[in-house]
């Protein structure tokens, strides 16, 4: 072993090293994010399948709504693919988001024994949305060329739009996260807003046959990251409105730096009063 | 010398309890403020919250290669200490220095997922204590040789017994190669077997000089093993540092409380019991040890004795571990009856105290013709813990069993067929 490292404790001292140390316990951020995954369907039955199923029955449930009851524009694109395609984006939000808003208070032994810094737990969250949607991916892809939609170039872009979408949500989640530490009203405050989120983000409809409403949609991050998707996954059929992706970066931007603010601003209480 | 392993210096820990509202829900919170703002606009005050203190000015120093014994009462500051040294949570002023890599066992079994097999949870938990891939992979047989789970090593862990669990747990912790290791109370787990090889685990480690040991327990028969030197909280602050011997014995006779005016549940009312206590050599305490002479006392008052010619009995009750260990009655025991006067003590002392490591609640009686006049449950609650019982200068360590009493052993032969 080298040279024993010296290593100082006082208050507001953590600073110092914390993002070395977050470095130094990348192992640990994959075992985390491993455990959550291989026990997400352990002892059930369909196992992963469950992953493809909620899609699939949502889908079925949105294209009749807004297809066959509402008669919504589709622009050309199979309706299936379209609403796939936007859930795909909305599915990985939800769960990133679910996941990493509850992992402090999940994780609450770890945190009040063992050092380490607390931004791996909700970041380790994320692995397992991100299995969920490999998964659907999959889905998705089977049923696009179902219809005839072959892969384009745009697919490439793909990886930008999911990272975008982990970003809104890990930015988000670190809020709800360190605020459910210390108020667990938070734990019923999330999946309401992940049930009304779902109609407010454009994963049933398309925004670019809606000019008018356009500008306010785009005030929802999610809107510029669906027409990412969209435009993606439907090779350019999709237009990408510049206007609403901007507003989405900023957004995003914003509340992954103020997320990161806040809880680094109160992760030093987490152990006392989690 | 060399530069100490550890260094503590005038580290505090301070928490805030606040005794309005629990702000568990973000609606009391809300409330708690609304109302907060209200009454300063009013009265220019908040509402009250009390500072706490779990650590004040802590101060000591701990060399390369020591197995220093952290012990106190519960509450004494113990787990905040530790807490503060393994990084969980920080000190409100003060700081401490670290020198080498340290690793800290506050549980066993940390992280553990029911669901995962054993397998898996070994790299699991190995990450969570801070080795690497690599190192747990050189020491994975190793591992699961000193947990004896091979059989069981793809089982999901939520099948395994409780025993199983804790083996593996504890094997994963005793792998763990730190320079410094922090180590809380996690050799009171498991069976007698285990909790042997356990300690003759944590020997190992600290025999081997390298590393750098803080060993919290109760179990004074395992720090006085281990440890060379102790480090002695009482009520947050340090009470003392020194060698483990002088240490314990400090420990095992200060004086926490003096005597309680006790509450009694069945009164008389020309009767008050003043004054119900434990004492040992002469002084009032809450720990008792094993093989020393406990005293108890009853002091009364009286406004006419002369009502009660034939005198008062006492008697002593004592519970433990949820039943009821023995009755100490001054007829059952000697048919004594103590003459009544207007204050009088009755003292009852038991030589060679029988009982090891229990809490013990102490029921106080007085009695007249085998009347209960007074009846005091929960008089006194004290501590009974190991003690050199059999007089040969060592703390029997012995896993099992509340009491320890007096025998001769003794062996024939016989030479037919």
């Amino acid at each position: 072993m080298s040279a024993p490292a010296e290593l100082t404790i006082e208050a507001g001292r953590a600073e110092h090293h914390y993002w070395r140390d977050l470095w130094r316990y990348r192992e640990l951020l994959g075992y985390l994010a491993w455990r959550d995954v291989k026990v997400r369907y352990k002892q059930a039955v369909l196992g992963i399948a469950w992953a493809l199923i909620q899609p699939a029955i949502t889908t079925a449930i949105f294209v009749f709504l807004f297809d066959r009851l509402a008669g919504m524009p589709d622009g050309g694109a199979p309706y299936p693919v379209l609403v796939l395609s936007g859930l795909m984006a909305w599915q990985l939000f939800s769960a990133a988001l679910s996941g990493s808003s509850g992992s402090l208070v999940g994780n609450a032994s770890l945190i009040s024994k063992v050092y380490f810094p607390r931004l791996i737990v909700p970041l380790s969250a994320l692995g397992v949305a991100l299995i969920d949607f490999i998964v659907v991916l999959g889905l998705f892809l089977a049923v696009a060329l179902w219809f005839g939609h072959w892969p384009t170039w745009h697919w490439l872009a793909l990886p930008v739009f999911v990272l975008m979408t982990l970003a809104a949500a890990f930015g988000l989640g670190l809020w709800f996260t360190a605020l459910t530490v210390k108020y667990r009203d938070f734990r019923f405050i999330v999946p309401f807003l992940l049930q009304v989120g779902i109609f407010v983000s454009p994963v049933g409809y398309r925004t670019d046959f809606f000019p008018n409403w356009r500008d306010l949609l785009a005030l929802n991050p999610l809107t510029g990251i669906i027409d990412g998707f969209r435009w993606c996954l439907l090779g350019g059929q999709h237009a990408l409105s510049l206007w609403s992706l901007g507003t989405s970066l900023f957004l995003i931007v914003l509340v992954t730096a103020s997320g990161l603010w806040f809880f680094r601003r109160t992760e030093r209480q987490f152990a006392d009063i989690i | 010398m060399s530069q100490p392993a550890i260094s503590v210096s005038g580290v505090s820990k301070r928490y805030v309890i606040q005794h309005e509202s629990q702000h568990d829900t973000l609606r009391d919170s809300l409330h708690h403020s609304a109302r907060k703002l209200w009454r300063r606009f009013r009265w220019g005050t908040g509402f009250t919250s009390e500072e706490f203190w779990a650590l004040r000015d802590i101060n000591f120093e701990v060399q390369p290669g020591e197995v220093v014994g952290i012990i106190g009462r519960n509450g004494a500051g113990k787990s905040t200490l530790l807490k503060l040294l393994s990084r969980i949570t920080e000190p409100t002023t003060g700081s401490i220095k670290l020198r080498g890599r340290v690793a800290s066992l506050l549980e066993v079994g940390t992280g553990f997922h029911p669901e995962l097999s054993g397998r898996e949870n070994i790299f699991l938990n190995g990450a969570i204590l801070g080795m690497s891939r690599a190192e747990i992979r050189r020491k994975f047989d190793e591992i699961v040789a000193f947990a004896e789970v091979e059989k069981f090593l793809d089982t999901p862990v939520k099948r395994y017994s409780s025993g199983m669990y804790v083996r593996l747990a504890f094997a994963v912790a005793a792998h763990l190669e730190p320079e410094i290791l922090i180590v809380d109370e996690v050799l009171a787990v498991g069976d007698a077997q285990f909790q042997k090889k356990c300690l003759g685990k944590m020997q190992d480690i600290a025999r081997g000089g390298e590393r750098t040991v803080l060993f919290v327990s109760h179990n004074m028969a395992a720090v006085s093993q281990l440890c060379n030197r102790c480090v002695y909280l009482a009520q947050g602050t340090v009470c003392s540092v020194g060698p483990t011997a002088p240490l314990l014995r400090e420990y095992l006779t200060t004086q926490i409380t003096g005597a309680t005016r006790p509450k009694a549940v069945r009164q008389h009312p020309e009767i008050e019991v003043t004054e119900v206590d434990v004492l040992v050599d002469g002084r009032s305490t809450r720990d008792v040890t094993t093989g020393s002479t406990v005293v108890f006392v009853l002091c009364y008052r009286c406004l006419c004795p002369d009502s009660f010619p034939s005198g008062f009995e006492a008697s002593f009750i004592l519970y433990g571990n949820g039943q009821k260990l023995t009755n100490f009655w001054s007829n059952a025991g000697q048919g004594t009856a103590f003459p009544a006067s207007h204050t009088g003590r009755i003292v009852c002392r038991v030589p060679r105290w029988p009982f090891r490591t229990l809490s013990i609640d102490l029921e106080a009686h007085l009695n007249y013709r085998l009347a209960n006049l007074v009846e005091i449950p929960g008089a006194v609650q004290f501590n009974s813990m190991d003690g050199d019982f059999y007089g040969r200068g060592v703390i029997p360590h012995h896993a099992e069993g509340m009491m320890l009493l007096d025998h001769r052993w003794d062996y024939t032969t016989t030479t037919d067929a």
